[in-house]
């Protein structure tokens, strides 16, 4: 099992670093999510893998999964939801800023529109 | 220990200037002169035990592992020095407060002098040396606010500028020297580093040291080769020339040599160096104030020359050269400060400074033309005045004074600088102030109001005094000081008097007078000799270095920040890819004997499942729609794991999180363009994958290396105190809301501020050309029926049921898997529905909390419910529980964790609405559809609709 735990982290972590290396902003999302998963991943495993032992007190039970990085991980995730959601919000005005949402490039001064008055 | 107190007073007093100017600006003044005066009281109460030679100290920890220490003494040099910042300070802010004209914001400079006064107080008595480096750096920041104080001057921002550079990069000279003195001697507290000068000399680092050291002071007093920064700072208004560039922050330079003087004193190199500095700092300043024409850059050049003067006598090593330094410091605050100010007059009455332009002012301005005079005559040396005495006593030492086992190029050197000083003061005197009155001043000169005339004659009273009788008025300062200055050493004998007899002091200074009036007659002569000189070429070196580093910079911005988030990206991981197999390859690694899980059939197709998304979405990732779908795909499979792997609170967790998720990225999806380009250049797809994969091994072994080794955890604590501690069975509930509940307060707040961060890029994006940009698209075919019945009419009736699961969840959450984050995911996506069924507008009337309003009320459950903790005495979010009962419902717990929870709930509901929902809005302005009246766009009979406006009465509109 652990072997298919780690190699599932290795193949989301490779394909959210590639996604995150391409010239657009949507599939930089994209990776990120990836590589989200493979981090929240990574960091559950590293309280090692146990089956039906949830960590719930109940009498007669022996052991449980090591909760600590259970509660890491599950803040973790809701605020990979946080940073998803403002790294969209950043692609997308930059998008409307500009009509372009390449993000491999220095926005041209032609490119960035007027300035609204701040 | 109130002396301790000393430089803060000015530091805390500079807070007040500015509210106090709303008052008017003699209050300002008034609230001003306050600390000053307070400070100065503390300091005179401190000076009978001086003078009766003890040492006054406060010494407070500030950062004792790095050896800071907030300790302060007062001795008889700082005493001396503190006395003249704050006495000449007080005379500043009457002589500021009538110079300032309305317009000009007087609450700041005065906030900005304050700053400056504590720094400059606190350099002179500071015991700890890393103290000393503190005010000292915050005397250069503080200076350049006062140089720059006219904003709107192009010269005062660039003098202010260049001050900054040199003194500031001087600082840091100075740090490093004070580091490695600190670590010769044993000790950053100068008291104990003046008792081991012999140690400190006998070091080999000494020589480091003593550079760095002299770097700082030499740039803060404007020695040569550093003295161009002083003439183009006098872009400030007068008072602040007066202030820092005669008495103060130049001097801390020459305070600094003397405060080290025993200790850093006496060695070949030190007189080598130091005197040769000043005897060229003289001559260099002398020479140039002699041809200038504005008189405030005379002043600032004649500065130059009597600080090199002084950096001289410090240089010959002597103790009685010590003791004419230190009277020259005292007589030239007093005759420099009343010039600097007489000037700052004849620039305010007549309107214009430039000598060539004026004449016979002692007629028109008798007061200040008197003054002005005396101080003149003062600088220039004149008998009577004490300038007079402290040049005999420099020219005696002069003449004592061999340089390299040369015995008469001192002595000569000294009488040509003393020389060049006569001509120059003498040019002042007599273009100011005598020759005959002409009719073409810009202003009409007649004498200021006494708020301007008496500070400098307050300053000039001293400059006569001392000059008839100095035995009996300066005597003791002098011995006082100059005793602190020489360490342990006896002072020398000496007497202030006017007549020593015919001396070679005498015969030099009626050579220097004769010369000096007769370079006065020649003027014209010598000015054509200077033209045929070359120009002196500091200040350009200067522009030059400054300009060099600003284009290298730019270059190496440039070339680092090319603006490719990609490239950035992949130089990250490289470099961790680097260091990661660097570690590999050095160290060693046996597999780990942990047994594994068996796979079962359920896992593998998961697994399967999962590399093969991959896969598919790294080929294919141009479709968008597709890439979106898998990624969600992706994160079902993770909540498998989870759920597979005993963490059925993370699989609850992350399934609702995906749900949002995507919606999100649906939302936004709809805006941006729906393909990807397909990327050319397969060398670039190669160099990723590579990147890529690489660190996918890495991350994957890493992983399966940890997870076959055992495991240390101190997860056991909590298991134990789960129940009993935290009054929860779900102990990653109890670590979240208990345990690490502080952590958890955080991650709340960044929660907040990510969706407060979303509000504000999208509320913006309605205008400009976004908005145009928004206005412009046209969303391709869209569906016929945007809000179908079907969809309308379950979300509607799923609400109420997933409300209920949504506090099911909540409340159970500290005992079986739930809580605040899951409850508050799923009643998002509940409300979320509604939106997506009827449309934003449509859900926005008919929310009754705003999303900003749930923010704000999460946090400050989470962080009242923290606080309440205090109230019996615990530390922050100590949490306690108790067992209830009440009828019908039975026994049941109520945990104060479960406020706190809460406190989660909301906020996590409101980051989901305030982000979807903002979005969402954004997307309704490019579809332009209507808003429908109803929930759908089918038409209901009449009575539906009253039924609906039944149900929902409360229409509000959200902004």
């Amino acid at each position: 099992m652990e072997i298919l735990v780690a190699s599932a982290i290795g193949f989301l972590t490779a394909a959210g670093i590639y996604l995150i290396l391409r010239m657009h902003s949507f599939p930089v999302i994209i990776g990120l999510t990836f590589l989200s998963y493979a981090i929240n991943l990574f960091l559950f495993a590293m309280g090692r893998l146990a089956i039906d032992r949830p960590p719930i007190i109940a009498s007669g039970v022996e052991g449980y999964a090591d909760p600590l990085p259970q509660a890491l991980v599950l803040t973790a995730i809701v605020i990979s939801f946080g940073m998803t959601a403002l790294i969209v919000v950043l692609a997308l005005r930059g998008f409307l800023e500009t009509g372009s949402d390449r993000v491999d490039e220095r926005p041209s001064p032609s490119d960035s529109g007027e300035r609204y008055p701040s | 220990m109130t002396i301790a107190f000393l430089p803060l007073i000015p530091l805390l007093g500079a807070l007040f200037p500015p509210l106090a100017i709303k008052s008017g600006r003699n209050v300002c003044a008034l609230v001003t002169l306050l600390p000053t005066v307070a400070a100065l009281v503390l300091l005179l109460a401190a000076a009978p035990t001086v003078y009766a030679g003890g040492v006054v100290r406060a010494q407070y920890e500030w950062l004792p592992q790095f050896g800071l220490s907030y300790s302060i003494f007062i001795d008889g040099l700082g005493l001396f020095f503190a006395g003249m910042i704050l006495g000449i300070g007080l005379l500043i802010i009457i002589y500021a407060r009538y110079y300032l004209s309305p317009k000009d914001p007087m609450g700041r400079f005065y906030a900005y002098l304050l700053l400056f006064q504590g720094a400059m107080v606190g350099v002179v008595l500071s015991d700890n040396i890393l103290l000393l480096a503190t005010f000292w750096e915050l005397t250069s920041l503080s200076s350049f606010l006062l140089i720059g104080y006219w904003r709107h001057l192009p010269g005062g921002r660039q003098g202010a500028r260049m001050a900054l550079v040199v003194t500031g990069g001087g600082g840091l000279l100075l740090l490093a020297g004070l580091l490695l003195l600190g670590r010769i001697a044993g000790s950053y507290e100068l008291s104990e580093i003046l008792q081991r000068g012999d140690m400190v000399r006998a070091s080999p680092l000494y020589v480091p040291m003593l550079l760095l050291v002299l770097g700082g002071a030499f740039t803060k007093s404007a020695q040569f080769p550093f003295h161009f920064w002083l003439p183009h700072a006098m872009a400030a208004p007068t008072p602040v020339s007066a202030y820092l560039h005669s008495a103060t922050m130049v001097k801390a330079g020459v305070f600094l040599l003397a405060r080290l003087w025993p200790v850093l004193a006496g060695t070949e190199i030190w007189i080598l160096i130091v005197s040769l500095v000043g005897l060229i700092t003289m001559l260099v300043g002398a020479w140039i104030a002699l041809f200038k024409d504005d008189l405030k850059a005379i002043l600032a050049y004649s500065t130059v020359s009597h600080l090199g003067l002084m950096t001289m006598l410090l240089g010959f090593g002597t103790p009685m050269a010590a003791v004419a330094a230190v009277f020259h410091i005292l007589n030239h605050a007093t005759f420099k400060a009343a010039l600097f100010m007489s000037v700052g007059i004849v620039d305010h009455e007549a309107g214009t400074r430039d000598i060539r332009r004026l004449g016979g002012l002692l007629y028109l301005m008798p007061i200040t033309g008197t003054l002005a005079l005396i101080a003149a005559g003062s600088m220039a040396g004149l008998p009577l005045l004490n300038g007079f005495l402290s040049k005999e006593m420099m020219l005696e030492e002069a003449a004592h004074a061999a340089y390299a086992g040369n015995a008469w190029i001192v002595p000569a050197l000294a009488t040509l600088g003393a020389l060049l000083s006569v001509a120059y003061s003498a040019r002042l005197a007599i273009k100011v102030y005598l020759g005959p009155v002409r009719s073409d001043y810009p202003h009409p000169p007649h004498d200021p109001p006494a708020g301007l005339w008496l500070p400098v004659a307050v300053l000039v009273a001293p400059v006569i005094a001392i000059g008839l009788l100095p035995a009996l008025v300066a005597t003791r300062v002098v011995s006082q000081t100059a005793l602190a200055v020489i360490g342990g050493e006896p002072l020398p004998i000496f007497k202030l008097a006017l007549w020593h007899g015919v001396t070679p002091a005498l015969l030099m200074s009626i050579l220097a007078f004769a010369g000096g009036l007769g370079a006065f007659v020649a003027w014209s002569a010598l000015d054509r000799l200077r033209l045929s000189l070359p120009p002196p070429e500091a200040k350009r070196i200067f522009d030059a270095t400054v300009s060099a580093a600003v284009t290298g910079s730019r270059a190496a911005i440039a070339a680092l920040h090319t603006g490719s988030l990609p490239r950035y990206f992949a130089v990250i991981v490289g470099t961790i890819l680097i260091v990661g197999i660097a570690g590999f390859a050095s160290g060693s690694y046996s597999p780990g004997m942990r047994p594994m899980l068996p796979v079962n059939a359920p896992a593998f197709t998961v697994w399967a499942i999962l590399i093969a998304t991959c896969a598919v979405t790294i080929a294919a990732h141009g479709n968008r729609l597709l890439a979106l779908i898998l990624s969600s795909m992706v994160g079902l499979g993770v909540s498998l794991a989870f759920l597979q792997f005993s963490a059925p609170d993370l699989a609850l967790t992350q399934i609702s999180a995906d749900v949002v998720t995507t919606i999100l990225l649906l939302l936004a999806l709809n805006l941006l363009p729906r393909t990807t380009p397909r990327e050319t250049g397969h060398a670039r797809k190669f160099r990723d994958g590579a990147i890529a994969g690489l660190a996918g091994l890495g991350i994957g072994g890493l992983a399966y290396a940890v997870m076959t080794t055992d495991l240390q955890s101190i997860s056991s604590y909590h298991i134990a105190q789960s129940k009993p501690g935290g009054g929860g069975t779900n102990v990653v509930n109890v670590i979240l809301v208990d345990f690490r509940g502080f952590d958890t307060f955080g991650e709340i707040i960044v929660l907040c501020i990510a969706a407060l961060a979303i509000y504000a890029l999208l509320e913006s994006s309605l205008r400009g050309a976004a908005a145009r940009r928004l206005a412009s698209m046209r969303q391709g075919i869209e569906a016929a029926d945007a809000h179908p019945l079907m969809l309308v009419v379950v979300t509607r009736v799923l609400l109420p049921l997933v409300l209920t699961v949504g506090v099911y969840i909540f409340l159970r959450g500290h005992n079986l898997p739930g809580g605040g984050f899951v409850a508050g995911l799923v009643v998002a996506i509940a409300l979320l529905m509604q939106a997506i069924a009827s449309g934003y507008e449509w859900a926005a009337m008919r929310r009754r909390i705003n999303a900003h309003t749930m923010l704000a009320l999460g946090v400050l459950a989470a962080g009242l419910t923290g606080l309440a903790s205090f109230l019996f005495a615990r530390p922050f979010l100590t949490s306690t529980f108790g067992y209830f009962h009440l009828p019908v419902i039975g026994e049941f717990e109520l945990a104060s964790a479960m406020a706190f929870d809460a406190g989660v709930f909301l906020t996590v509901v409101g980051t989901v609405l305030l982000s979807l929902s903002q979005i969402a809005r954004v997307g309704a302005r490019a579809e332009r559809n209507p808003v429908p009246e109803g929930p759908s766009d089918i038409r209901f009979p009449q009575r539906a609709d009253a039924a609906v406006s039944a149900a929902a009465p409360t229409y509000r509109q959200e902004d």
